[in-house]
Parts: C-alpha cells; structure tokens; sequence
C-alpha cells in the first residue's frame, strides 16, 4: 500500500539515508528507534509533508506527492500529538473535522458525518466526552480523541506517532487493540512510531528499527527484537525473553552492574 | 439515525442552528439600523419614519418635512450603511485572522494591518486626491504589505501574545511613520486626516461606502467557501494539511480577503479598532468555534456594534461629535487586556 523507495531526507544533515520499505494492507508495522533516529521524519515523508531530497513515496503505486491533498487524506490518516487549540472547540467537532475530505467545503455535516464520527468516538471509548471541550480534556483523553478523528475519516492507512504516550496502561492496550483489529478484519495497514518495545512486540506484524537514518532490521517481532539487535539500536543493555502468554519477545531494561 | 446516537450527539453545529442565529442577528441589525435613523441632534418620531419608508418605496409623496428628509436619508442613511460595512468587514477579517494565526488576540488593529492601511490612505489622499479608487486600493496595499511583515514576526514560535506584540510594534511604528507624512502635508489635509485616522465615519464619501459594500460582499463569499478549511487551522497547520488541507492556497487566500476588507474599510471609515477582536470573541462564547457560523454572525454582530458605537459617538455629547473609533477603543482595549490575561494563566 505505502511504499518507500530509497528514501534519503537531508535538513541541516542527513536524516534519512536510503530507506526503502514497504507497508502492505492488513499489518501493523512498528518504527522503533532512538530519539533523533529519523522516525517522525519519515512519517512526514509518508503523508507528503516532507518531500524527500531523493527517493520516492508511493502510495499503490502513484507518487504520494502527485495526490490532491483531499484524496490523500482519504487514504491516509495521521494520529500525531494533539497540540492546545485556543478557541473552544468540542471533542464532537474537533472528530467531525476528520470529514472534511469527504464532504463538500461549504456545506454542514451530514447524517452520515455525524454517524461516522459518533462510531468513531465509541471505537477509541471516548464517546461519553462528545460535548466536552477539547481543551478541558487530559491528555489522554485527548489522544482517544485524535485517534477517533483519524478513524472518522476513513483511511486505509493509519501513520500514528506515539498515540499511546500519555494513555494509561488499560488504554494503551485497547487502543492499540483497536488498531489491530482494525488492520486485520478490515485489511487497513498502519505504520506505528513508538517508544513503547513491549506493545510493539505484543502488536506489531513486523517492526522495522531505524537507527542514524537507516534501517538496521526489519522483519517480524521475533526474527527482529532480539538482545543483540535491541542493544545495537538503543545503545544500552536489554534482556529479551518470551511473553508468558503469547510467546512474543518481552523487553525488560536492566542496570548494568 | 438511532436514538441512542441522537441522545448523545450535540455540541456541533447544525444548519439549522446556523441559520437561526443568523437570522436573529439579521433581524437585530434592521432594527438597529431603523432605530439609528430616527434618532439623533434631529429626532424623527420611529412611526413616522416608517411611513416615511413605505412611502420612500412606493413612491408616494413624503410625509417629512423637507430638512428631516435631508438629515434622515442624505446624512444618516449612508453613514448608518458605513458603519454596518465597516463593522462586517473589520469583524469577519478579525475573525479569519485569529482562525488562520491560530490566535484570539489577532485583530486588524492589534495587529498593525489597520495601520499599514491607513498609512496607504493617506499616501494616496496626498498623492491621488482625485482619483476615488486610490484610497481603497492604497488601503489593501498597505494592509496587505503590514500583514506580511507581522507574520514573518510573529509567525515563529507558537505563541499568541509575541504576535500581539509585533503587531503592537508594528503599529507605533507605522504611526509615528503617519504622523511625520501628515507634518509634512499642508494644513487643510492635516485637519482631515487626523479626525479620520481616528475612525470617523461622519466624512465618508460614496465611493469608499460602494468599496466598502462590494469588499464585505466579496469577503463574506470567499471567507464562507473558506470556512470549513479555517476550522482545520484553527487547530493547526500540519493537522489541516493532513485532513485534506491545501494549507498554503488557504492562507493565501484568507490573508488577501482580510486584508482587502481592512484596507477598504479603514479607507473609507479609519482605523476603528478592537471591532475585529471583541466581536468574534463574544460570538464564539454565544455559538462556539465553528467558522461556518462565526463568520457570517460576526459580520453581523459586527456591523450592530459600529452601528451603535456610532450612534452613541454622534448622540452623546450632541450636538458635538466624537470620532466612532474612541468608543470601540473603551470597549475593546479592556477586552484585549482580558484576554491577553486569560491566555496567560491558561498556559
């Protein structure tokens, strides 16, 4: 569905350097890296708000960059950190305004709208503050929120930067439950950046570790995260064994004595 | 729709609710501007100006008296409009400026883009007295010119009151700048331009009320097809852009449209300041955030505040005058302060 091809970004230096990877319906991939490593970058690049400085991004098959704005954010959504907003905006209108590509500029929100919004809502559990101000809310609430809004404007795929960073641990599961479900019943894809390795290796179908603007690894949770991979990436020492339950790579951090 | 779904849906903005504040508010500005008319130093009984009206319409014979037909139609008939044009305009491009800088403090006036037009007037009265449409077209220049230069100040970090700020500096400058054009202008102009440069709507003349007129309709058209867009900025750039946002044709053309109703209506009206800040703000607080209503009712909530502000600037001290612009200054400056004090404590 996404496709990176050779993807280099240079600012004031090289960000990305030669990325190539592909997002395909139905998986969740995770970017894993160290703080600087490039990840928001390259979720930049993906949604055309970055233009590479050589390399393409494809979404199937055309060039992101040749998208109309509004067919794009068909396709893709973007859950990122919510900023404060100054004006007294509802949780409701702030997920209404993920309809904007599909209806008309000048029009109001139809029933329709107002149903896929309301769904949405339901789908992140944050239904119940539809009429609180957006501001008035806690940051994770907030997140729920943006995260509906993403959902309401019905995408194929999902780019998320951290949208568990400051949603308590029983929300930081369902929602990424949420996505999960989402990408394997309705063959969404969705590229993840977080600095959350034990959801990453709970959810993701593969995990790509992005280290200095390069991938150093890419493949599922187990062939990838493993202690020497995991220690190359962050610098530092990291015990892996299997989840209890699931089997999966569990990350625990330890003090090096 | 289910009624589960309907049971907690609300907080949004419907076409109905749009349309009925619109309405009200529609409904509240003919009144206003029927009161204005009758009252003033010369009261016309509000029945016999009806009358009056109605024959006005159908072409029967007056029933006023011939001055009272001077004062009521000649004198306070297209003052009255100038002051509705100015209000909507100053209003909706207040509104679209705090929409697209993302800032409640941003105001025409606040942010020197009123100035950057008077500046522009002036230059063109001293230059181009004779030609009607250099006022106004001077006007958006010198808007247009003072908008750029307060966003490349302000636009930087995030921070709604470092733009109030440069707008602040921006203002000084320019009228420190107006002060030394007018010193050096002859002494018939010098009278002229520092009554208007206090927004005086008593020496409008007809072309700037048409220039007026057709930039409020053309920017209510534009801002209207904007509206859904400026929701999305107001709660930021790289979200609108990610919702399908054409984020920089938008700024373009909203910056143009604000900019072009300033200048014409600071041409033709002065630099009456705080409208563009306290009106949208009191609408927001009566019928939320959404654009697609703020606009058209803060056009005509807009246009009810200068009209009256008017109507108290001329009535007062009657049979003296005040300049319309001193009594939306009362008003507005301890609004901004209030603001500019919330802003800070909410941070």
């Amino acid at each position: 569905m996404l496709e990176l091809r050779d993807v280099h970004f240079n600012y004031d230096r090289a960000v990305l350097r030669g990325i190539t990877l592909e997002i395909r319906a139905g998986e969740i991939v995770a970017l894993l890296g160290p703080n600087g490593a490039g990840k928001s970058t390259l979720l930049g690049a993906a949604y055309g708000a970055l233009e590479p400085s050589s390399g393409e991004v494809l979404f199937d098959g055309r060039l992101v960059k040749s998208f109309a704005r509004r067919e794009l954010a068909r396709r893709i959504a973007v859950v990122a950190q919510a900023g404060e907003i100054r004006f007294p905006l509802t949780a409701f209108e702030y997920v209404l305004t993920g309809r904007f590509a599909h209806s008309s500029a000048l029009g109001f929100d139809s029933p329709h709208d107002v149903e896929v919004a309301m769904k949405a809502l339901r789908d992140t559990d944050a239904a119940q503050f539809a009429q609180r101000y957006f501001n008035e809310l806690s940051s994770g609430e907030r997140q729920r929120v943006v995260l509906a809004r993403a959902l309401a404007q019905e995408a194929r795929l999902l780019l998320l930067d951290e949208p568990t960073a400051n949603a308590d641990i029983a929300h930081q599961v369902s929602l990424l439950s949420l996505v999960r479900a989402l990408t394997h019943e309705r063959k969404l894809a969705a590229l993840v950046v977080t600095h959350e390795i034990n959801l990453a290796a709970e959810f993701a179908d593969r995990v790509a570790l992005l280290k200095d603007g390069k991938l150093l690894a890419c493949g599922t949770p187990r062939d990838v995260m493993t202690e020497a991979l995991l220690g190359e990436l962050f610098e530092t020492y990291l015990l892996v064994d299997a989840h209890p339950h699931s089997g999966n790579p569990r990350i625990s951090w330890t003090v090096k004595r | 729709m289910n009624p589960s779904l309907t049971a907690v849906v609300g907080g949004y903005l419907t076409r109905r609710r749009a349309m009925l504040v619109v309405l009200v508010l529609g409904v509240m500005l003919i009144v206003g501007a029927l009161l204005a008319l009758a009252i003033g130093s010369e009261h016309v009984a509000f029945s016999r100006l009806l009358v009056a009206l109605l024959a006005k319409v159908t072409g029967a014979a007056s029933t006023l008296s011939r001055e009272q037909e001077v004062i009521v139609f000649s004198l306070r008939l297209p003052r009255i409009a100038l002051a509705i044009g100015v209000g909507a305009a100053l209003s909706m491009a207040g509104a679209a400026f705090q929409a697209l800088l993302r800032n409640p403090l941003a105001d025409p006036y606040v942010l020197g883009v009123s100035g950057g037009a008077a500046l522009g007037s002036i230059l063109a009265i001293l230059l181009a007295a004779e030609v009607a449409i250099a006022q106004p077209l001077f006007g958006f220049a010198g808007a247009v010119a003072a908008t750029l230069i307060v966003y490349q100040l302000g636009r930087r970090d995030d921070d709604p009151a470092r733009l109030a700020l440069a707008g602040v500096v921006l203002s000084t400058f320019l009228s420190s700048t107006i002060v030394l054009v007018t010193a050096l202008a002859n002494n018939v102009k010098l009278r002229q331009i520092t009554m208007w440069l206090l927004g005086d709507l008593s020496s409008g003349n007809p072309e700037g009320l048409l220039f007026v007129i057709a930039a409020v309709l053309i920017g209510a058209t534009v801002l209207m097809t904007q509206s859904r867009a400026l929701n999305l900025m107001m709660i930021g750039e790289r979200d609108a852009f990610a919702l399908g946002v054409e984020t920089s044709r938008v700024r373009w053309i909203v910056h143009l449209t604000a900019s072009l109703m300033t200048g014409t209506a600071v041409a033709a009206g002065g630099a009456i300041g705080y409208v563009g800040l306290v009106v949208p703000h009191l609408v927001r607080l009566a019928v939320g955030a959404d654009n697609r209503l703020v606009i058209p009712a803060s056009a005509l909530a807009g246009a009810l505040l200068v009209l009256l502000a008017d109507t108290v600037a001329r009535t007062m001290l009657s049979p003296r005058e005040l300049p319309t612009g001193a009594i939306t200054a009362l008003v507005g400056a301890p609004v901004f302060v209030y603001l500019l004090v919330k802003g800070r404590s909410t941070r």
